[in-house]
């Protein structure tokens, strides 16, 4: 898409060229999001966070495992312990700087995977046409016809919680819906035009993806990508919160919110922290997915 | 229509088959023999013997498929290692009560995001339009297991209006909508499953009816007199069968999907049940609950497609 720019090979004096020349694709998109408020405000938001969880070792006023009988559930505000402590007198602060850390993992990796996996089995579906596109499609079907939150519970409830098993388990529910993005926009291209004219220019398969197809399939899947962080995240803390994900003492915001959960009544508002931040990291996820696909005037 | 009906219904038997056949694998995802997973952990020699054989474990995968499947198209989908009730007992009695809050949640979303959509819709680029929007992300973002934990914070540790959790003393047997004493427990989990639906109804009715709205017949019936809520109502008559079925669709997912809110509220519907059979390792119980969820999900994927084509004439699927 990145090629589809006027005036690339204009051949010209420089005021000529100036005054052809027209903004390529990523500068347009750069441009509308200049001025995308909202979008920019939450792209800082997610930066923050990300360098919360990096620097966390740096930034937490105490250890995120240290426990202390005498300081159990303190209020926000406590003495020293800005928001308080949990209900083993752990630094609330200090463990929820950590917990990013286990809630960008878990929400970013699966993603990630997914985008590799299912866009490489897409786009080989949609090229390849035929009996392999049944069979791989066919399968996805099969996957996309699990709720998102079952399968994943199905697939890390038996294969018995733990953090590796809950990448799994995300990583496996996100792969159809992306495959069958990358499997779309790989199936519309596929006859066009310039593809038959590579083609009858004697370019091979791989050049032929790589040069033709990618170029045309990368900016709907990743956009689609962009948007289930945001569900990847809170499908994460989902599975900590049964116990299916991250295990404890580490400090993860959706296991933070299961075990405080049993001092609702002594100290709500540290109890509701967790979830927080949570929300916070997935509405900006969301919001800057928006803003890009707005951005690109992409229709997913 | 009817060979599209048809088709369609044909269609889904693949899916359903494969369906099985993920549910059936399950049980070697578990770490461990099969064979055990099925066993309390204190049976003989003689009893494991006994299973192996029943089962078949000694016979070809295929054929142990095919087996398992024989028996749960006739009910049998085996029995709790913790109860010792048949796996179908427990799931179709909790599957009620799951079902009693998903439709409750899918029918207050729906009414809510049809009518706050539509209002955006007609109010593209304003305020109202802006605050719906933002109302709709917020509902697709927030984890709903955290806003269940914040409602029971408000409504019942503080205000002290409503119960926590649980289904009241008169339990799942016996629960009716008509009476108070039995309806506040549901109120809660309801409005909290309410709240991802909320935001894509929202969504999906604001872009909808702005769509219908730009078409040239809009400014055809203003032009020959029809007032603003008569040209609105033809707008949402043509974008209403289409919000049906992202109803109709989210309704699965509520079904399909409440574990997390049932654990909150401790809920007696499948998520409750699931959420239990993960913690005590109860592997026939976790099985036979993903496997009927999961068929309801496709069925409901189902009806929604065929209602869908039966209500909208537009729809001419050949």
């Amino acid at each position: 898409m990145a090629d589809i720019m006027v005036g690339a090979g204009f051949q010209g004096t420089d005021e000529a060229t100036a005054a052809l020349k027209v903004r390529g694709y990523w500068q347009t998109v750069g441009y509308r999001l200049r001025y995308d408020y909202v979008t920019l405000f939450f792209t800082g938001m997610i930066v923050l966070i990300a360098l919360g969880s990096i620097f966390a070792p740096l930034l937490a006023p105490f250890d995120p495992l240290k426990t202390s009988m005498a300081y159990r559930l303190k209020p926000i505000g406590f003495r020293q312990f800005l928001l308080g402590t949990d209900e083993l007198g752990r630094d609330m602060l200090s463990r929820l700087i950590w917990g990013g850390r286990m809630s960008l993992l878990m929400g970013l990796t699966p993603v990630a995977l997914a985008t590799v996996l299912g866009g490489t089995l897409g786009v080989v579906a949609g090229f390849v046409g035929g009996r392999l596109n049944m069979l791989i499609m066919r399968t996805m079907d099969v996957f996309y016809a699990f709720p998102s939150v079952l399968l994943a519970v199905a697939v890390s409830g038996t294969m018995g919680g733990g953090m590796s098993n809950g990448l799994i388990a995300l990583t496996l529910v996100f792969i159809p819906p992306l495959c069958r993005i990358a499997e779309t926009a790989t199936a519309q291209v596929r006859n066009l035009d310039f593809v038959e004219a590579a083609r009858a220019s004697g370019a091979g398969t791989g050049s032929i993806i790589r040069h033709h197809i990618l170029g045309n399939v990368l900016a709907p899947v990743l956009i689609y990508a962009s948007s289930l962080i945001s569900v990847s995240i809170l499908l994460a803390a989902g599975l900590s919160f049964l116990g299916l994900g991250v295990e404890p003492p580490t400090p993860d915001w959706g296991l933070m919110l299961s075990t405080l959960r049993q001092a609702i009544y002594v100290e709500p508002y540290v109890c509701a922290l967790p979830g927080v931040a949570i929300f916070i990291t997935s509405l900006s996820f969301n919001l800057v997915s928006d803003g890009l696909r707005q951005a690109m005037d992409v229709r997913v | 229509m009817w060979a599209y009906a048809a088709r369609r219904i044909l269609y889904a038997v693949p899916i359903a088959i494969g369906v099985t056949v993920v549910c059936f694998c399950l049980v070697f995802l578990a770490p461990g023999d099969p064979i055990q997973m099925l066993l309390p952990p204190d049976a003989s020699q003689a009893d494991l013997e006994y299973l192996k054989k029943l089962y078949g474990f000694d016979q070809p995968i295929p054929v142990q498929y095919v087996k398992w499947l024989m028996r749960a198209i006739g009910g049998d989908l085996g029995v709790s290692l913790q109860t010792s009730r048949p796996v179908l007992d427990e799931v179709s009695r909790a599957l009620s009560n799951t079902v009693i809050i998903s439709l409750g949640a899918v029918m207050l979303a729906f009414s809510l995001g049809f009518a706050l959509g539509t209002t955006a819709a007609y109010f593209v680029g304003r305020p109202i339009d802006r605050v719906v929007t933002g109302v709709s992300v917020v509902g697709v973002s927030v984890p709903n297991y955290w806003l269940g934990i914040v409602l029971i914070i408000i409504f019942a540790v503080n205000l002290g209006l409503l119960p926590a959790t649980g289904m009241g003393s008169q339990g799942s047997d016996h629960f009716r909508l008509s009476n108070w004493s039995q309806l506040k427990y549901a109120i809660l989990p309801v409005i909290t499953m309410s709240m991802v639906p909320l935001g894509i109804i929202m969504r999906n009715t604001r872009s909808a009816v702005a769509e219908v709205l730009a078409h040239d017949f809009v400014q055809t019936l203003r032009a020959k007199g029809l007032g603003e809520l008569a040209v609105l109502r033809h707008a949402v008559r043509n974008a209403l069968p289409q919000i049906l079925a992202v109803m109709g669709l989210q309704f699965g997912y509520l079904v399909g999907g409440s574990i997390l809110i049932e654990t909150i509220f401790t809920w007696p519907g499948t998520g409750f049940l699931l959420s239990k059979a993960i913690l005590t390792r109860d592997i026939p119980v976790l099985q036979g609950a993903i496997l009927i969820l999961a068929l309801c999900f496709v069925a409901t994927n189902l009806a929604v497609d065929l209602v869908q084509t039966a209500v909208d004439p537009r729809i001419k699927r050949a």
